[in-house]
């Protein structure tokens, strides 16, 4: 059973068990423009919530990417390097990393939730 | 607050992302479109760009030209009526006030159009130090402006006015012509270094051009153009923007825009200053070598010694690859890195322009 959930910073995680796929949010990427560049995480890295854990350049500036759970990385999409734009023409589908779960905060939104959050 | 063009409304209307810049409600980019859309069409087809922002001062009488040759650091004699020239607008120091066009519209009356952060202290350096027989007005805030930039512009005024009222000579412009029923000047210039126009009229005027330009477009590819692909466009061009390759305290003279500075006239404001400053630093351009992108105010090094910052960087949308134009001490020899937040980047100096059109 996955669950969708979104951080107040535009990420978002589908959590599956113990390990959580984690993106960016369609809003964040259309807000962000076109995107050039990304700073990727590397396997084992450990992530935090709300901290920042990766960045993306679009064209106009950089932005860091906060990690909406907190866990380690255990595989990367290593194809958005050479193509982040993949995250401007699917951000739900372009998933930045997976990782296994130590931590969940309770203050994620549902997909209905942050729907209305970014209205 | 911060003020509006005559042609918000009409962003609006076309989905621009409406931003705050030099004290303007303006388009960053398009919605469907985006920076490299935009950026595209310009160097394939063809971009319209709101640029009212701009601001534009008048100076004449029987000696304006003499009096302005002395506030400008290019020489504005011998020039032609409807020939454009670049200058820098130096101050005592020999920094630069602001980098400008002067339009000769007669040996007695210049237009002078300047940046738009930068207008009203313009206004403040110029009025100041103009003898009192020469009319100053600052009509900046009547006046509009858009760019028609990229291979189609061409093309496109065609459509809206006989080939005889086209400028043809770049940096030159044709007055008092008509497009649609609106009085404009049209001048064969630009800041995206490509093709391309800068068309002025009144403000009341400004919205009906703009259409009528959209609408001859049309079978030319023609689409509105934001800020975002305007810096690009320009940094890919390797064209100065005040504020980032150009202020008040670096000397004219290390900037790379000899072309602009006449050191051969009697005098003009700044011109002992610039005579007793031997230039440090120089103005190049760079390439990443290693991944990622490195922004204004990212600290150069060689070694561990800091030599110089980035001025203007960005990924360049033609090129496909990311570029900086540096302020760098000159003569310094060696592997460059760049500090991207903390991350020190290889670079390599190449040469400006990083494009220039076939």
């Amino acid at each position: 059973m996955s669950k969708l959930v979104f951080a107040n910073t535009h990420e978002w995680a589908k959590i599956e068990d113990n390990v959580a796929t984690i993106g960016i949010s369609d809003h964040a990427q259309h807000e962000l423009g076109d995107l050039v560049f990304i700073n990727l995480p590397a396997v084992g890295d450990t992530l935090t919530a709300g901290e920042a854990f990766c960045d993306v350049e679009s064209v106009k500036a950089v932005s860091d990417v906060m990690a909406p759970i907190s866990g380690k990385v255990i595989e990367v999409n290593e194809e958005l390097e050479s193509a982040p734009e993949a995250i401007n023409e699917d951000a739900m589908g372009a998933w930045i990393c997976k990782v296994e779960v130590t931590a969940v905060p309770d203050d994620l939104m549902d997909e209905a939730a942050y729907a209305e959050f970014i209205k | 607050m911060a003020k509006r063009t005559p042609l918000y409304d009409i962003h609006v209307k076309y989905g621009g992302q409406i931003v705050d810049f030099a004290g303007y409600e303006l388009p960053v980019q398009y919605e469907g479109l985006g920076v490299i859309k935009e950026h595209t069409a310009v160097r394939t087809q063809a971009g319209l760009f709101d640029v009212s922002h701009m601001g534009e001062i008048v100076v004449s009488g029987e000696r304006a030209e003499e009096a302005l040759n002395n506030l400008l650091t290019n020489d504005i004699r011998g020039m032609y009526d409807g020939q454009i020239r670049y200058s820098l607008l130096p101050n005592d120091k020999g920094g630069a006030v602001d980098d400008v066009l002067v339009y000769r519209i007669s040996q007695t009356a210049y237009l002078i159009v300047v940046n738009a952060s930068n207008a009203d202290k313009d206004a403040r350096h110029i009025a100041a130090r103009l003898p009192q027989d020469v009319t100053f007005a600052n009509i900046s805030d009547a006046v509009a402006q858009v760019a028609l930039q990229g291979p189609n512009s061409e093309a496109i005024l065609k459509k809206l006015v006989a080939e005889e009222f086209i400028p043809k000579k770049y940096y030159s412009f044709t007055k008092n012509v008509v497009i649609g029923g609106i009085r404009c000047l049209i001048s064969r210039t630009g800041y995206t270094g490509e093709f391309g126009y800068e068309i002025y009229c009144g403000n009341i005027d400004a919205c009906d051009l703009y259409e009528a330009i959209m609408e001859a477009g049309k079978e030319h590819g023609l689409v509105p153009a934001g800020l975002g692909a305007r810096d690009t466009l320009r940094l890919e061009a390797a064209m100065p923007l005040y504020g980032h390759e150009l202020g008040e305290d670096i000397p004219v003279n290390e900037v790379g825009l000899g072309f602009g500075i006449k050191m051969g006239k009697e005098s003009f404001v700044g011109k002992a200053a610039l005579e007793a400053h031997e230039p440090e630093y120089e103005r190049v351009g760079a390439r990443l070598v290693d991944r990622g992108i490195a922004r204004e105010h990212c600290d150069v090094y060689c070694g561990d010694e800091k030599v110089g910052i980035v001025t203007s960087g960005t990924h360049a949308p033609t090129l496909g690859y990311p570029i900086a134009m540096l302020r760098i001490k000159k003569g310094v020899e060696g592997q460059l890195t760049v500090d991207v937040r903390g991350r020190r980047l290889k670079i390599e100096l190449i040469p400006l322009p990083f494009y220039k059109k076939a």
